[in-house]
């Protein structure tokens, strides 16, 4: 499993791709300077877990609501020693933190009123490749003045990754659907662990590399093997409905694996190798089955 | 052969009597003029003998199933309503619905009905025409035309001759005078009693609710009861070109 | 009888047009073909799972908003009376969320039609309570407002609770609905209750013709009116209560196709209420066809088409109207 050297983030838009290289060269500038950050908060899942993962003991003094959801934090045992905040400004201040990290996607009137108050905030982008779990973790690693123990996982997360690459006769075709019809493109991060785990996936055939609406009907007419849908959340949601149509059912040909897309899947964590590992037993499953 | 029947028939409205006792008979051939000042109950008394209001006593009418009331006796409203722009012709063709079996489009009898209710109220050159663009005169007739379709042998009508023009309300009132000499009866409400002296047959006097006088105009239209109900003074004359009746002052 | 045979004409060809428009450009030939054979091809799966559910529901909605807007019209003697701006649709609507949100709907599939049925009934009498038997229109419009604003409130209320994710996004679904996506099983859930509210709704002609001179006149002529309004209010419910249980309140029908046919029909209420129902059919399956060819990848709503063509109309109206009020 080769990755792309350098320090690229693979985002979509070359500007943010520059903003957060550059975010994260300062960050590990300043880091290399000042001591580590002694009260740092997270406001972000992703950030959350990764913090999580990396954070001295007591360094991390509170992360945000979703890290305690079980069905979206892989690290709720952890995240549970931890008060949670709200993603607000006025509450992340007044627990004085050195140090905030955020997503690219975090409100920016929250970050820029944090940073008004004089709080330092690190911005973290969205993964959209296995290749981007070394670099959060190296991010962060800068971020917490944790370098070491990132290089260690980075070790671990590589060789693991490298483990799972088995030869393979035939790559069956694959689609990821989520609700409202969303589905997920080779340059995303669920995209990348299809791949990974040795799907083809027909989202790219559709050109929604970067994930996008798949109509219904293109998705029953692109006859994939495998459906991959998201997680059934509690509640109802109309827009959750096309999951349950009758048409991905009549299709003989095609097997539906339903809530597979669960919190492995979300953040660029060492934890998406669960992901790969979950899909790469399926895909096994289903030669044998054919 | 009665073709109304109300004997004792009372209405209240919050305890107080709107019509009170009333009991009346009406024959065939009579054209009967109900009046009244304003407030003395003739639209409740109208309402109540057709059912289309809770009563005490009888009406031969409220008595009836609502599918032979509707055989029995064709009632207008004082809203002349034409909701739609309907034409004049289905205007009148509504008349036939309480003869038309269920589901039924208009059958040979139904078209020979309508015909000859526009023939009597000579509406024929305006018979596909918009019924709502009419002027109100024409949409009097329209609704009179309307009411004879339903062939009942009774006809009620709610003050059919308020405002229209005199030469309207003139041959108004001799199309119920013509009806009557034909043999069926109508019954109409009105505050003209010019109008009701020269062409109804017989007067029904109502005040507050009770039934006052009942007989020939001659008989109701006395100075006295026009004082005592109306509280004016009246000029009544029989000439040679028919009764001539003329309120003339107030009693005080 | 022209009319009708031309409005089945525009019926069928809409229809057809409607299986044969979506993402993907399919022969006319082909299609056909895949309609025709269940033979498990992804083309046949697409025409006979996705495309013909959605056509048959967009005829079925479509009638069910034109007729009831048509019988409504005809009882209230006005031209603003429709479903969707009385607030019938928005409290249907709230039905069916209520059922959806409280798990009833998954424990008994019919529970759906039923509370939107429901609030449906609820919506229609406070209507004829509010608005009197002639149905003025100021009063009309009036309740409609209120009873839509808070229908609306209280199904972004109970969406915004939800604990699912994106439950709050339906609510644009709700307010404006779509026919993306639906299938068979939406059809056999609504279809029983359409069937009964057409029933009671195209039995009421000649009532309604005899109520164009008037609640006393038409009472006069054998109209029995608490039957009358009784139908009414339960023909409505289920027709509009079960379109709105599986598409989301669609707003307008029920006032544009009535006002547009009126005059091909001389006017009367009763000729309008199955040229409703063909027209509405003939309205719901185009403006589906014009959010899939217009905005192909924009999943638009098809109220939001309804209000761009009915707004205006119900603003002439409005203006119309108001020359008649005292």
């Amino acid at each position: 499993m080769a990755r792309p050297t350098g320090r690229s983030m693979l985002v979509s838009v070359p500007i943010s791709r520059t903003l957060a290289t550059f975010a994260v060269a300062l960050i590990t500038a300043t880091a290399a300077l000042a001591d580590a950050p002694a009260r740092v908060v997270s406001v972000n899942l992703c950030t959350d877990q990764l913090a999580l993962m990396l954070a001295a003991p007591g360094q991390l003094v509170s992360v945000s609501r979703l890290a305690h959801d079980p069905g979206s934090s892989v690290m709720v045992e952890a995240a549970k020693a931890l008060p949670t905040n709200g993603s607000r400004a006025e509450e992340v201040y007044l627990l004085q933190p050195d140090l905030v990290l955020a997503g690219t996607f975090t409100d920016p009137a929250t970050v820029q009123m944090l940073r008004k108050l004089g709080i330092k905030v690190a911005l973290f982008a969205p993964a959209t490749a296995l290749s981007d779990v070394p670099d959060r973790l190296a991010q962060m690693g800068a971020a917490l003045g944790r370098q070491q123990a990132a290089t260690r996982l980075t070790a671990d997360f590589d060789a693991a990754l490298a483990g799972l690459d088995d030869a393979q006769t035939a790559r069956p075709r694959a689609a990821i659907y989520y609700a409202n019809g969303y589905s997920s493109g080779g340059r995303t991060l669920a995209g990348d662990i299809l791949r990974a785990a040795g799907f083809d996936n027909v989202a790219d055939d559709a050109g929604l590399d970067h994930g996008g609406t798949l109509p219904l009907e293109q998705l029953v007419l692109l006859a994939p093997d495998l459906i991959v849908t998201g997680r059934d959340y509690p509640g109802q949601a109309r827009a959750e409905d096309v999951l349950a149509h009758p048409a991905l059912r009549a299709l003989p040909d095609t097997a539906m694996a339903g809530q597979l897309t669960d919190q492995d899947w979300i953040c660029g964590t060492p934890a998406v190798l669960d992901a790969v590992r979950e899909m790469r037993a399926l895909r096994l499953r289903l030669e044998h089955a054919g | 052969m009665t073709l109304l029947s109300l004997s004792d028939l009372t209405v209240f409205r919050n305890d107080c009597p709107i019509v009170d006792g009333v009991t009346v008979r009406v024959l065939p051939g009579e054209c009967v003029g109900l009046i009244g000042p304003n407030g003395a109950g003739k639209t409740t008394l109208l309402r109540a003998a057709l059912g289309l209001l809770e009563a005490r006593g009888y009406s031969s009418l409220a008595a009836l199933p609502a599918s032979e009331r509707a055989r029995a006796v064709a009632w207008m409203p004082q809203a002349r309503e034409i909701a739609w722009p309907v034409s004049v012709e289905a205007v009148i063709a509504l008349g036939r619905i309480p003869h038309l079996p269920r589901g039924a489009r208009l059958r040979d009898a139904d078209r020979a009905a309508v015909d000859a209710a526009i023939a009597h109220m000579e509406l024929e050159p305006m018979r596909h025409r918009t019924a709502t663009h009419l002027s109100g005169g024409e949409q009097a007739r329209v609704l009179i035309a309307r009411a004879l379709a339903q062939e009942t042998p009774l006809l009620l009508a709610d003050e059919p001759i308020a405002g229209l023009d005199p030469a309207h309300q003139i041959a108004t009132m001799q199309v119920f005078a013509g009806l009557a000499r034909a043999g069926r009866s109508v019954i109409v409400s009105l505050h003209d009693l010019a109008q009701a002296a020269r062409h109804c047959t017989r007067l029904l006097m109502l005040d507050r609710g009770q039934l006052v006088a009942d007989g020939p105009p001659a008989q109701v239209l006395t100075a006295d009861n026009v004082a005592r109900v109306f509280g004016v003074t009246a000029f009544y004359r029989d000439t040679p070109q028919g009764v001539v009746f003329q309120p003339m002052e107030l009693t005080k | 009888m022209r009319l009708a045979a031309l409005l089945l004409v525009l019926v069928a060809a809409l229809f057809a047009a409607s299986l044969l428009s979506g993402p993907l450009p399919v022969s006319a030939w082909q299609a056909l073909a895949a309609l025709a054979g269940d033979d498990g091809t992804p083309l046949s799966v697409v025409m006979r799972e996705i495309r013909l559910p959605r056509a048959l529901l967009a005829v079925m909605i479509g009638a069910s908003l034109g007729l009831s807007g048509a019988a409504m019209q005809g009882y209230l003697r006005n031209p603003l009376a429709e479903p969707g701006l009385i607030g019938v649709s928005g409290a249907a609507a709230l039905g069916a969320v209520l059922a959806l949100q409280t798990g009833l709907a998954a424990a008994f599939a019919l529970a759906l039609p039923l509370s939107a049925l429901g609030m449906a009934v609820l919506a229609v009498l406070l209507i004829l309570m509010l608005a009197g038997p002639r149905g003025a229109s100021i009063t009309l419009i009036l309740a409609g407002i209120a009873i839509s604003a808070l229908a609306g409130a209280l199904t972004s209320l109970v969406l915004n609770l939800s604990p699912n994710p994106f439950a709050a996004a339906d609510i644009v679904f709700w307010m404006m609905g779509s026919l993306a996506d639906r299938s068979f099983t939406h059809i056999w859930l609504a279809l029983p209750f359409m069937l009964v509210g057409w029933a009671l709704l195209a039995g009421l002609g000649r009532s309604l013709d005899a109520l164009t001179l008037g609640e006393d006149a038409a009472q006069a002529m054998g109209v029995r009116l608490p039957r009358l309004r009784l139908a009414l209010i339960l023909g409505t419910a289920a027709s509009v209560g079960a379109a709105t249980a599986v598409a989301g309140a669609i707003g307008f029908v029920g006032l544009v196709v009535p006002h547009l046919l009126r005059p091909f029909v001389g006017g009367r209420p009763s000729a309008l209420l199955w040229a409703s129902a063909l027209g509405g059919a003939a309205m719901v399956l185009a403006a589906d066809i014009a959010v899939r060819e217009v905005f192909p990848t924009r999943d638009l709503k098809l109220g939001v088409l309804m209000a761009l063509v009915g707004a205006p109309l119900f603003l002439h109206l409005i203006y119309k109207t108001r020359k008649e009020l005292p």
